[in-house]
């Protein structure tokens, strides 16, 4: 198999323009005679959706919750980047190109990047005339603010709801194409695997989640938009239900799967205080704008933040960094707060975590000013931990948040199996290693809005697509597995239970595969994941049928899965000797323990290949190459 | 602590529900309520019994998926909280607790505390949009908007969409969620030329999925966990009003 990333020839700025030009259209009367499945209603998903609904496409949108506005995007807090350099600060649209392309420490596209600079001033836009109710000046123009990473304002937002107003914004434009017709959407109805007729993605079977039926649907063209894979690690900020089932069905359909080891780990997180913990929450970055983060300079100084003098604390972020000082990337502040816990000074329960402080930011602006930038967050903060954050700092530390990685797609957003798509977080482009704040709503805002709405039609007016439906045999088939892996799943009857084996798996990858790897710690994990998924098939427990709500049948389906995925997260993390973005190895960092890239051997994107169940994998590898971002090792000091 | 925990157990929206009575052990002041019900479901599966059926999603008060009556008090009575966010620290040893699902028509109840609530879906189908097509979008400066109208209108749009507001209600009335969504886009330059159809069919439709009407008991506001105001209410009536007034020859 060879890899074709399908990137249009000529000036990187005009590639966009140029490769819309080429794309081929379909004649409105006859659109209605096509059919695509959109599979989540998250940001990307619920754009395109509402997109393609419009263009008069029959579209048919799948979603495991009751209504398609709860999808995880509505949990993004910070914000949305867009180059519109309204602050009159330096802005344009090849800065956030660079910036995207070093943040994600040279490991993604130049030209997927460039298009998504370019598309971004077009989403403020269509945003706006939604209806989104972004922050604003007295004036009435649009406020921003500068966001984790980066030296320019370009960051708007809706308080510290954005994704929620983003995600509400392309709900109401979906929900209106369901009123009119053009989108049918299918809640409580999960996808459990893709069929395919003849090589191309022609559909999928799902589990209705009320009555237990698996169905199939026949469809022209199949999109994912799934969202990530951070619950591989049981602990993250990630919705309780955010699984990697879709695309790792469509992996071992086929489908290759782009950098799974890349992951990302938020600084600012509230520590985790218990072993029964459900999840972890997250405090938004833009609080590093105000707050300093500060550990004791002694080791185990058990003081209390207030009677620690201002001698004795290290702002290891500002004295390490002093340039971008608190707003280094995720990773880098991610990285070191790892460090100093490691070194035994980190604080509250368990030494697990560092100190985000207000104390200048309200000495400085006055406290109305912080609690209206922030008071929602204070709030959140309060309540989970019963601190006051106005009085005491508060406490932080990082959680796995985003996954860069994700199903390998060409510039077309389309995977290696033709009229399979994947959009937002559940495709592997755009971010290279390490996302930069305020980029998710981004990306998939451009995906679901501007990119889809092109590629879709493209393919659908490039290919003979013969009519196919669910009576075909291809459908039978894959039904049929599906009624034996849940037959399987609710007769083993054994005496643990879901959770408990998913939270294993958790530990051992948060372990191995976390915030620092190496060939050590991952060969321990290669070893414990076939043992852990043989014990989940042996002796898992799951109460009740397959014909009837049942949480826990739901929920073993997708421990299923990330005990698989889990597998290749590690190998992938293994033969990238490297450290890049968030994925550190040990065995690759400068003397002063900063990472260190290899570019002379790692520049690519590497795209695996599902070979069949106790096969493994093989590995295609992209080459990288930058024309337009001087190859550099990034330095924030 | 230690807990008695009385559920509302039903199988599916056909069957005849029951409330049935458990005792949750060794629960921590730091758990949140649902993970007090996650100890409570592993017990339960490990004695096989089904668990306890309940929506919840992010657990961080955004998705709107949580929610139900603790000891009749929609989201269990703490300002501004939705259930996923409460903190077991609020309860304390030998507490007895009485959980139900929503009770209104338009949301049966699909299993145990899980209800159907996608007569809200319907709702926003009928206007809860302005239409914007795709791509054809001014420059997003080039529509001013008061910093007031914004804050009006974020603040109405905050809504989660959870029907805790409907549960509270003696009537099961929609009003709170419906008028958040009228006020939000009402608010707004870029919702007036839909301004009057959208509070007409979105009224309308409310009334369509058998809600019932406010009769200013404010009991929605108080559970509210965004704490949507009434006088959104207020607002939507003015606008139903000064639509019916505005209403086009046909």
């Amino acid at each position: 198999m060879t890899l074709e990333s399908k990137i249009p020839s000529g000036p990187i700025e005009q590639k966009w323009e140029k490769s819309r030009f080429d794309m081929k259209l379909v004649n409105p009367a006859n659109r209605r005679k096509y059919s695509i499945i959109i599979v989540g209603s998250g940001l990307a998903g619920a754009a395109a959706a509402a997109s393609l609904g419009q263009q008069g496409y029959q579209v048919h949108c799948f979603s495991f919750h009751d209504s398609p506005r709860r999808a995880h995007s509505i949990a993004a807090q910070g914000g949305i980047n867009a180059a519109k350099n309204y602050r009159n600060d330096g802005d344009s649209i090849f800065r956030l190109f660079y910036d995207t392309v070093k943040g994600g420490d040279f490991r993604s596209r130049e030209a997927n990047v460039y298009r998504l600079a370019q598309i971004s001033v077009n989403i403020i836009d269509q945003c706006v005339a939604q209806g989104v109710p972004f922050a604003r000046e007295y004036g009435g123009l649009l406020d921003t603010r500068s966001f984790g990473g980066v030296q320019v304002s370009r960051t708007f937002y809706a308080r510290g709801q954005t994704g929620q107003q983003l995600l509400l914004g392309a709900y109401q434009a979906l929900e209106e194409q369901i009123a009119a017709g053009s989108v049918q959407m299918h809640t409580r109805s999960e996808m459990l695997d893709l069929v395919l007729v003849n090589g191309k993605a022609r559909g999928i079977v799902t589990r209705d989640l009320v009555t237990g039926a698996i169905e199939g649907h026949a469809a022209d063209v199949v999109v994912l938009a799934t969202g990530g894979y951070s619950n591989v690690f049981f602990l993250s900020t990630n919705a309780m239900a955010s699984n990697c089932s879709a695309i790792w069905r469509a992996h071992r359909r086929g489908a290759l799967f782009g950098n799974p080891c890349f992951t990302q780990i938020h600084p600012t997180c509230i520590p985790q205080t218990g072993d029964y913990q459900s999840k972890l929450t997250l405090m938004s970055e833009s609080l590093r704008n105000d707050g300093r983060v500060w550990v004791p300079k002694q080791k185990g100084d058990h003081r209390k933040p207030g009677e620690i003098p201002e001698s004795e604390r290290d702002y290891y972020l500002e004295r390490r960094y002093p340039s971008f000082g608190n707003l280094v990337p995720r990773d880098v502040a991610s990285r070191a707060a790892k460090e100093v816990c490691d070194e035994g000074r980190g604080v509250g329960p368990g030494g697990q975590g560092v100190y985000l402080d207000f104390a200048d930011a309200i000495r400085r602006m006055g406290v109305e000013l912080v609690k209206e930038k922030y008071g929602n967050l204070f709030e959140i903060y309060e309540e989970i931990t019963g601190e006051d954050a106005y009085k005491v700092p508060m406490r932080i530390y990082p959680a796995p948040h985003y996954t860069m990685g994700g199903l390998w797609v060409d510039y077309q957003l389309m995977t290696t199996i033709p009229g399979l798509f994947a959009a937002g977080e559940a495709n592997f482009s755009d971010h290279g290693a390490n996302r930069l704040g305020a980029s998710a709503l981004m990306q998939g805002l451009a995906d679901g809005y501007f990119i889809l709405p092109y590629t879709v039609p493209n393919y659908i007016a490039s290919n003979t697509l013969e009519k196919v439906d669910t009576s075909r045999p291809e459908f039978a088939a894959v039904r049929d597995e599906i009624d034996k892996r849940v037959a399987k799943l609710v007769s083993i009857r054994g005496k643990r239970t879901v959770d408990s084996i998913h939270r294993e798996l958790g530990k051992t990858m948060w372990q191995n595969c976390g915030m620092s790897r190496s060939a050590e710690s991952l060969q321990c994990a290669l070893a414990k994941i076939p043992n852990l998924r043989q014990e989940f098939w042996n002796n898992v427990n799951i109460v009740g049928t397959g014909e009837e709500l049942n949480q826990s049948l739901e929920k073993a389906g997708r421990v299923a899965d990330f005990l698989e995925f889990a597998e290749l997260m590690c190998i992938d993390a293994l033969e990238r000797r490297e450290s890049c973005g968030g994925h550190f190895r040990v065995e690759s960092q400068t003397p002063e323990g900063e990472a260190r890239r290899d570019d002379a051997d790692f520049s690519y994107v590497a795209a695996w290949e599902w070979k069949g169940e106790g096969q493994p994998w093989e590995v295609h590898k992209e080459p990288l190459t930058f024309e337009y971002v001087h190859l550099a090792q990034r330095s924030y000091k | 602590m230690n807990l008695t925990v009385k559920i509302w157990r039903q199988q599916s929206a056909a069957a005849q529900g029951q409330f049935v009575s458990y005792q949750v052990k060794d629960i921590t002041p730091d758990m949140s309520f649902l993970e007090m019900l996650d100890v409570l479901n592993e017990d339960l599966t490990g004695k096989g019994e089904p668990p306890v059926a309940f929506e919840n999603d992010c657990r961080e008060g955004i998705c709107g998926s949580c929610g139900f009556l603790i000891n009749g008090v929609a989201h269990g009575g703490r300002r501004g909280t939705t259930v996923c966010q409460l903190s077991m620290r609020f309860f304390k040893d030998g507490d007895s607790l009485v959980l139900e699902p929503w009770r209104a028509r338009a949301f049966p109840v699909l299993r145990d505390l899980l209800v159907d609530r996608s007569a809200f879906d319907r709702i926003i189908q009928a206007g809860g949009f302005i239409s914007a097509p795709t791509g054809g979008a001014p420059d997003s400066n080039a529509i001013l908007v008061p910093k007031d109208s914004a804050e009006t209108a974020f603040d109405a749009a905050a809504c989660i969409g959870c029907g805790a507001c409907v549960a509270a209600c003696p009537n099961a009335a929609a009003m709170l969620f419906t008028s958040a969504k009228i006020t939000h886009l009402n608010s707004l330059p870029q919702g007036q030329p839909q301004r009057h159809q959208r509070s007409l069919d979105m009224v309308a439709a409310m009334d369509a999925e058998l809600f019932g009407s406010c009769t200013n008991h404010g009991e929605c506001e108080a559970v509210c966990p965004k704490k949507i105001p009434l006088e959104f209410i207020g607002r939507m009536n003015r606008d139903l009003l000064s639509a019916t007034l505005h209403r086009h020859r046909s």
